[in-house]
């Protein structure tokens, strides 16, 4: 089917059509170039550049590239911080999504009341800096003051009680669990707005044909959201390759102990800045961050030609 | 080749430009530092101080938070937007500074004849030949202590390991006390704290540390392999989830008066003063079985010089002549208790917790922390290195043999001392 046109725009002499575009694009195409492309493209060029003692920068090509794949001083660590990242992603997609998509089922039942209180409740730790939350969250996990093991204890789980946030076994599923109570309010709401969507008459002839509430969420309404939960997933891949905050806030730039929770966007910002007496290393750093952004774009491109063709989707 | 990227710097001009590019003005001083726990006293004492002497130029104390300021600072430096008065880490970031000419040599500033070489070394070149930063202060490791958590179960400042330990064994039976408030979460917590308060006795302070850095001694010998060792036989005195202890819940114990023994940097001094109700002492690190000469972690900490790129660099020499003499020194190292001046002058220190601790300059060789001077300009760092090792010692997960063997190998990946 043909996209519309309207018969102003189709009408409309070539010149005077052209300065409408730039009218219309321009500011944006100015501001993402001067905020997106060219920090993006600089960064890129910084990448192949090396420093030396005086600060004065030399060309040298992959030089970079190849030191952090193939030297285990840098290439140890960034595998380390790249798998780690992949187990952030995974608790993400394993619990925050299908929180959020159950959320968003129960908040879309009709007879569910505060409605509105719930959903505010929900999304409210979105709005939370990251310092409040990390913060927060490491006085409720503290064995010192914290309320978690009183809590525990009061239900007759204190032996299960450790300091989770110091354990390498334990620190990174539970700052991706911090993460996850976080931002666990964006899919519900993406979700939610979603199901909305979906008419009526679909939900009623369900009904007639004789499908309980979570029949007619799992037989009709899921496979409608889909579309939208693979629009979460690709928000959230693209937000946790390049979450650091918490991780920095929580754990410090050298994610410990022992870099168990390590992840790309630590490692970046140790390399770029340094940490303590280690200098930072822009170029260095430059390629890192290049990297990262290979690595989120080869997922993007992943999900947009493979899994986005095969989504069927549904015009009411 | 080498080529400058232009149009990369230009991009930093227009980012300085977009943020609000504010020029020093003539007759106006800003400092830039990581004590932002000082601006109270700077903005009350020290700079009221300085005025006597010039009433005409305005000093402004702009510090950051301690863990952005290297990354907030060089940026400011590139972009031209930093102030005229640098606070200087010791060695190797401030001598990259100098190296990147962001730093004025300070070799021609009156009173410089007032510290000795080791004050300096922390901020001259290699060859010793020049120095930039003015030497401000020293912090001192060791031990402090309830004296109260002392007195229940009758013990008197340890003078040996052993004794250590003995009262250690006391506090744990008693149980009214954490015994070591110490937490690994943070890591650096364990190393500074932990590993270069009581590591100068076992390898001799300043012998053991160029020993180090001539290749003469190893991370894997058998003194430091002990540090080591009795770093991780503190755990089982350490408080209940040490591994997720962060370093404010370590001074938050000590000063709710929890716990007995918080290993110390002096500057933990202040912060006691003002939030600890019971009495404190201070005992610098035991000896080991048989050693009888002490050493302590006197470690040039702080300095301070000019931006190069200052445009009020004749009021920022007034300001740096000021810090050279004994006025100086004696305000600053009174007026924040655990900073101990640099200055030749001997300084009368007020607090009895930190007179204390500067006492032990008298009895005991001093030495500063083994990874800052030129040990950790290569990667792997060995600054980080140690934190990671000596937080999983601690924490259990590293043996204190690996814990050498793995430190030496990532010095020995980089490093090739002179020969």
């Amino acid at each position: 089917m043909a996209e519309p046109v309207s018969q102003v725009v189709a009408s409309m002499p070539r010149a005077k059509f052209a300065a409408l575009m730039a009218l219309f694009l321009g500011p944006s195409v100015a501001i993402y170039t001067l905020f997106s492309i060219y920090p993006l493209i600089a960064t890129m060029g910084l990448s192949t550049y090396t420093t030396d003692a005086t600060g004065a920068y030399r060309f040298a090509g992959l030089a970079n590239f190849v030191i952090l794949l193939t030297d285990a001083v840098w290439s140890k660590p960034f595998w380390n911080a790249a798998w780690n990242n992949l187990i952030f992603f995974a608790v993400h997609m394993a619990v925050q999504n299908p929180i959020g998509i159950a959320l968003a089922g129960l908040l879309s039942l009709p007879q569910l009341r505060f409605r509105g209180f719930y959903r505010t409740v929900i999304f409210l730790p979105t709005m939370l800096s990251v310092v409040i939350v990390g913060f927060s969250w490491s006085l409720i996990l503290s064995p010192l003051w914290g309320v978690a093991e009183g809590a525990l204890k009061a239900v007759g789980l204190g032996s299960w009680f450790a300091p989770w946030l110091g354990l390498p076994s334990t620190a990174l599923a539970t700052l991706a669990l911090i993460s996850v109570w976080q931002f666990v309010g964006i899919p519900m709401m993406l979700i939610y707005a979603a199901l909305l969507n979906i008419p009526d008459e679909l939900v009623d002839a369900a009904r007639v044909d004789g499908l309980g509430q979570f029949r007619i969420f799992w037989h009709i309404k899921l496979p409608l959201v889909l579309p939208t939960i693979g629009l979460v997933s690709i928000l959230t891949f693209v937000g946790n390759f390049n979450a650091f905050d918490l991780i920095y806030s929580v754990k410090g730039a050298l994610a410990g102990p022992n870099f168990a929770s390590d992840i790309l966007g630590t490692f970046f910002y140790r390399t770029f800045f340094g940490n303590q007496l280690q200098l930072g290393n822009p170029t260095m750093g430059a390629a890192v961050a290049t990297v990262m952004f290979f690595i989120i774009l080869v997922g993007v491109c992943f999900y947009l030609f493979v899994i986005q063709r095969r989504l069927r989707r549904y015009a009411f | 080749m080498k080529t400058q990227l232009s149009w990369m710097r230009g991009g930093v001009a227009l980012a300085a430009l977009l943020t609000g590019f504010v020029a020093a003005q003539a007759g106006s001083l800003k400092i830039e530092s990581w004590r932002n726990d000082d601006a109270d006293i700077w903005n009350s004492k020290i700079i009221p101080a300085f005025n006597k002497h010039y009433p005409d130029i305005k000093v402004e104390f702009a510090p950051s938070a301690p863990k952005e300021y290297n990354a907030a600072l060089n940026a400011r430096l590139d972009g031209g937007t930093a102030g005229d008065i640098i606070a200087c880490r010791p060695f190797d970031a401030s001598l990259d500074l100098y190296n990147k000419h962001h730093l004025d040599s300070v070799n021609s500033i009156k009173g410089m004849e007032n510290f000795s070489d080791v004050a300096k070394a922390a901020w001259s070149t290699d060859d010793g030949k020049t120095t930039f930063c003015i030497p401000q202060a020293s912090v001192i490791h060791g031990f402090i202590y309830n004296e109260d958590a002392f007195k229940k179960i009758g013990a008197k400042p340890p003078k040996t390991i052993a004794e250590f330990h003995d009262i250690l064994d006391k506090l744990k039976k008693d149980g009214t006390y954490t015994p070591i408030d110490l937490g690994t979460a943070d890591q650096w917590e364990a190393a500074t704290m932990g590993f270069q308060n009581i590591g100068p006795d076992y390898w001799k302070g300043e012998t053991g540390r160029l020993a180090l850095i001539a290749g003469k001694e190893k991370f894997t010998d058998p003194q430091y392999i002990a540090v080591f060792k009795e770093l991780a036989s503190w755990a089982p005195y350490m408080g209940n989830g040490f591994q997720a202890q962060t370093y404010p819940d370590s001074q938050n114990l000590f000063s709710l008066g929890k716990a007995a023994i918080y290993p110390a940097g002096s500057w933990d001094i202040s912060t006691f003063r003002s939030q600890a109700k019971f009495p404190m002492g201070a005992f610098p690190p035991p000896l080991p079985a048989g050693d009888t000469d002490c050493y302590i972690s006197d470690h040039t900490d702080i300095a301070m010089g000019v931006n190069s790129a200052s445009k009020n660099k004749a009021d920022a020499q007034k300001f740096l002549e000021w810090l050279t003499t004994p006025e100086f020194a004696e305000l600053y190292s009174n007026a924040l208790p655990g900073f101990f001046s640099l200055n030749k002058t001997p300084v009368k220190v007020d607090d009895a917790l930190a007179a204390t601790m500067v006492g032990w300059r008298k009895d005991c060789k001093s030495t500063i922390r083994n990874s800052y001077q030129i040990l950790s300009r290569g990667t792997p760092n060995l600054e980080n290195e140690l934190w990671n090792v000596s937080a999983q010692v601690i924490n259990g997960t590293l043996t204190p043999e690996a814990a050498g063997k793995q430190v030496q190998d990532g010095l020995d990946k980089w490093y090739k001392p002179a020969k």
